[in-house]
């Protein structure tokens, strides 16, 4: 099992590799950069002054460089303008051009609130499709189940944004929560406070749901289809011809073989709930990295970029890891049928 | 003293209307006796054990009767030993105490090992479950309790076991696992669903020696459903004989055995291929094929060589266990030689596993042997398949054709009946639409089918009728060879018979070529004109017919004979003779017959035409010389 876990985490440098490269050429695909960019427009203004200042950067970001360059300097594989290795690997993480800040700066808060926030999403997915799954498949055809069915495809239909507008204005009315962000206005920039985390809390609901509603509603229809194809297997009969009652039953055997594909899930929601928030994000007005991804692509504030997009893959990478993890200590024919025949 | 009665049992389905699948049913199980509930799929005999166990499928319920159980339980530590009759058929299906009489007095056991296990518990849990829960015991005592119960089922290592997981376990050790977890609570009835049906010969026969075993042991009654006469005559004491969901016979297994009154138990009975039947087997359901729908004979000199195969090995890659461990290989096929004649019917016997439907796919040129050659008759010459290709290849398809072994899996659901025949024809362009379609319904009588079937599609048609379709397709580009995997160990006996029939006038008026690949002696006995016996992967034995079935050389074949249940009672299963598992392996067989792992296997001819494989006497006969 260790030997496994080992093997897997060697096999995710290389894959790293090749998503950076991925990433950087194509951030790098749109001609010109954020500099010359800026260069060309004062160009067009006809003010010089600060053009000299302009050209000083893209020599000290080596931003002139042909690309392998570039992208080693970036990474850290290769000595920068100022002489020595200073890129990803070393920590440091590329300088915004749009922030005038390092990346780090810009990204720290909004990473915590993203994790945070998709952490929440993929939680209330999972809390509230499971049971609503397994009610579904073992009453096949029953009036709740149509009834879950129904609000389901509801789920799938509406658009998160308009969801979001509806449950935020709700949400306003009942219970004084205000509109937009993830905290009271009055709590942005104080230090952290339990008064903060409940703000924080209160906020998280709208966003949580939101987002979360489509998936879960895919979720309960692949759960309730799983299991349907599990219920009527032998093994099943089996268990109750032993005499265990029906919920033990499902517990025990179907529900545990019926969550094989959400275990090996959880690595592909986290890039879809990042990406997939951001027009929520933009609606909702949270301070989640998705605007900021969405501002630097625009403006090819490309260190910023290739910096979330990075971490967004190396979350993905964790979460398949976790993933796979899980599954061979959950599935012992994934542990100890290696031997079996191809 | 009677533990189950069940007294005028009507069971009723209610899906697209009402049927009744069990209709006015009564038997009764005595006491430590074994009684067999028989009949062909569709009978309702299964329903029967589905209702004692309050099993039912939802659509299903229990529409009248009784069935009373006598529930002798034994004193259990804290507990007085009770006594009292409970009628199951008015008990709720899941009320608590419907449950404590299921899987605690009343155990069963199904037909599929592979798939009757939950693939993610160990066996130590899921057989300790019943003991958790019906006789209260805390973790540790119900693990103890399990080695026992594996102890008695003769699991070969008990403490090993109890951690195994049941893919790591052959189907034989699942049933014996499935028979553990049955007799868990030591039950007063166990009711064993077709126990041995999905099993090889060997193992059945061990099963069945399980069972009778444990039952004197235990002192417990059986309820055996099965279609198998063999496996009837070899365990019941007392017979029900159900047809369409009626008891249509009932008596002690000698009764029924020597004086069957009812004409469907009578023709059941002749519809079983035994050994030495010089008699045709009658079917239930006869059909008349129209032998002259294929046009002329097929050419070639009956008895002259066609298919040549020579020291054919073909070896699998394992998967990779590890990045730096090398790739480990099996051999499927080891050594194997022999050729098929033209007109005759080879058979091809062997356990799962032997390596059977590999050397017939290698002969099909479903890929290349790993070394040595198949080569095919061409006029005078020979051609070797593996230098086959493009349009050569392609002719080739035409010359062998395959029948499968599962008729529902094997035609296309949404391809109409004419489709289906006439898709081969398509395929190779042969003919005009016009003959196209002529031929199509040539073939439908050849095989007996009424042309008015050809709009249909594969689900309006029973198995037989869908595996004659699959027959008629497969003759439909004339083929010289005809490679049949178990072609009929997917049907029902009464419909077994009547496509055995099919395929020995075809044979025998169209001059064709078979390769029978079976698992069932008896049915190849019935068929084939030599038989060749195949394990691990090497050929054992090869012989005229006759001489294979009267005088076995090899031990391997004569375990496999010994094995077959015979519907006979005078001639029982020698539950003695029988060499736990050792049979089929090759290291453990007497001299001079031994094979260790790696040798070359030899083949001599102690008897015209008559080979069998044995290394050390091929030594001895070469040392003389």
């Amino acid at each position: 099992m260790l030997a496994y876990i080992l093997r897997r985490m060697a096999g995710m440098v290389p894959t790293l590799l090749i998503i950076s490269i991925l990433i950087f050429f194509i951030i790098e695909l749109p001609p010109g950069d954020y500099l010359s960019n800026q260069i060309d427009q004062l160009r067009a203004q006809g003010e010089s002054a600060s053009i000299a200042q302009l050209e000083f950067l893209r020599r000290e970001f080596a931003l002139d460089a042909p690309f392998w360059e570039r992208y080693a300097v970036w990474v850290g594989l290769w000595p920068g303008p100022s002489g020595h290795l200073n890129g990803i690997l070393q920590g440091n993480y590329g300088w915004s051009f749009e922030y005038s800040k390092p990346v780090d700066q810009v990204v720290s808060g909004t990473l915590l609130l993203t994790v945070v926030l998709n952490f929440a999403t993929i939680l209330f997915v999972y809390i509230v499709s499971f049971p609503i799954g397994i009610y579904s498949a073992t009453r096949q055809y029953s009036w709740g189940d149509y009834g879950f069915t129904f609000l389901g495809y509801i789920g799938l239909a509406t658009p998160n944004f308009l969801l979001g507008l509806i449950l935020l204005f709700l949400m306003n009315e009942y219970f004084g929560v205000s509109i937009g962000g993830l905290m009271a206005p009055q709590f942005v920039g104080q230090p952290l406070s339990v008064d903060k985390m409940l703000s924080v809390l209160a906020h998280l609901v709208v966003p949580t749901i939101v987002i979360g509603t489509a998936g879960t509603a895919a979720m309960i229809r692949r759960l309730r289809a799983n299991l349907l194809d599990e219920l009527h297997r032998q093994y099943v009969t089996t268990a109750r011809a032993k005499g265990l009652s029906e919920r033990k039953v499902i517990l025990k055997y179907p529900l545990r073989m019926a969550l094989n594909p959400f275990i090996a899930d959880i690595g592909n929601l986290i890039p879809s709930l990042v990406s997939g928030s951001v027009i929520v994000s933009v609606v909702l007005n949270l301070p989640t990295v998705g605007p900021v991804l969405l501002g630097a692509l625009q403006s090819q504030d490309q260190y910023l970029a290739g910096f979330i997009l990075l971490f967004v893959a190396v979350l993905t990478l964790i979460g398949m890891l976790v993933s796979d993890i899980l599954l061979a200590m959950l599935d012992p024919r994934i542990r100890l049928g290696q031997e079996t025949a191809s | 003293m009677t533990v189950l009665d069940v007294r005028n049992l009507v069971v009723e389905y209610h899906a697209d209307g009402l049927v009744r699948a069990v209709d006015d049913v009564s038997f009764s199980i005595p006491e430590g006796k074994t009684v067999a509930v028989v009949g062909e799929s569709g009978s309702g005999k299964s329903t029967i054990s589905q209702a004692v166990m309050g099993l039912l499928p939802p659509p299903a319920r229990i529409a009248g009767g009784s069935l009373y159980f006598r529930d002798n339980r034994p004193a259990a530590d804290g507990e007085a030993a009770t006594a009292g009759t409970v009628d199951l058929a008015a008990l709720p299906r899941d009320s608590a105490a419907m449950r404590d009489i299921r899987g605690n007095r009343i155990a069963m056991i199904f037909q599929e090992p592979m798939t009757s296990l939950s693939p993610l518990h160990t066996i130590g849990d899921q057989i300790g479950e019943a003991g958790r829960l019906h006789r209260g015991m805390d973790a540790a005592a119900a693990r103890e309790a399990t080695r026992d119960m594996l102890r008695l089922v003769r699991f070969p290592d008990p403490d090993r076991a109890l951690d195994a997981y049941p893919f790591e376990l052959s189907g034989g050790l699942r049933q014996r696992a499935m028979i553990a977890m049955a007799m868990m609570c030591r039950p007063a009835l166990l009711i064993a669903d077709e126990p041995t049906t999905a099993l090889d010969v060997t193992i059945q026969a061990e099963i069945l020696k399980l069972l009778r075993d444990v039952q004197g042991e235990l002192g417990m009654s059986i309820l055996l459903i099965t279609h198998d006469f063999g496996v009837v005559a070899n365990m019941a004491d007392e017979i029900v004989v159900v047809y369409h969901g009626r008891v249509v016979e009932r008596g002690s297994a000698r009764e029924i055995f020597t004086k069957p009154e009812h004409p469907y138990l009578k023709a059941l009975l002749h519809a079983v291929p035994t050994f030495d039947m010089k008699e045709r087997l009658s079917p239930i359901r006869p059909i008349t094929p129209k032998l002259d729908g294929f046009g002329e004979r097929c050419g070639g000199t009956p008895g002259e060589p066609l298919i040549k195969v020579d020291s054919v090995v073909k070896s699998f890659r394992l998967k990779k266990r590890g990045l730096f461990a090398p790739p480990k290989s099996v051999r499927a096929i080891d050594q194997v030689s022999f050729t098929i004649n033209t007109g005759e019917c080879l058979g091809l016997v062997g356990e799962s596993g032997s390596g059977k439907t590999t050397m017939a796919m290698a002969i099909m040129r479903a890929f290349a042997p790993t070394s040595g050659t198949v080569s095919v008759r061409e006029g005078e010459g020979w051609r070797d398949l593996a230098t086959l290709s493009g349009a050569d290849l392609l002719a080739y398809r035409r010359r062998v054709q395959l029948v499968f072994q599962d008729p529902f899996s094997s035609l296309n659901p949404r391809m109409s009946v004419n489709e289906l025949i006439g898709e081969p024809m398509v395929i190779h362009d042969a003919g005009t639409k016009g003959s196209r379609a002529a031929r199509v319904r040539d073939l439908m009588e050849l095989v007996g089918l009424d042309p008015k079937f050809l709009r249909r599609y594969p689900h309006s048609l029973s198995g037989g009728q869908r595996q004659r379709v699959g027959i008629a397709r497969a003759l439909a580009l004339r083929p010289d060879l005809l490679v049949c995997d178990e072609p009929v160990s997917a049907l029902d006996v009464s419909v077994q018979a009547q496509v055995l029939n099919l395929l020995a006038d075809l044979q025998r008026e169209l001059n064709l070529t078979y390769l029978f690949v079976s698992h069932n002696l008896a049915v190849v006995d019935y068929l084939a004109t030599r038989i060749a016996v195949m394990c691990h992967g090497r050929l054992v034995e090869l012989g005229p017919t006759r001489a294979v079935i009267d005088n076995p050389l090899h031990p391997y074949t004569q375990a496999l004979l010994t094995a077959v249940p015979d519907a006979n009672l005078d001639r029982p299963l020698d539950f003695a003779r029988l060499s736990a598992g050792r049979a089929s392996d090759p290291s453990a067989w007497p001299e001079p017959y031994r094979l260790e792992p790696g040798a070359v296997p030899v083949m001599v001819e102690p008897e015209p035409g008559h080979f069998v494989c044995a290394p050390q006497m091929a030594r001895v006969v070469k040392d003389a010389a």
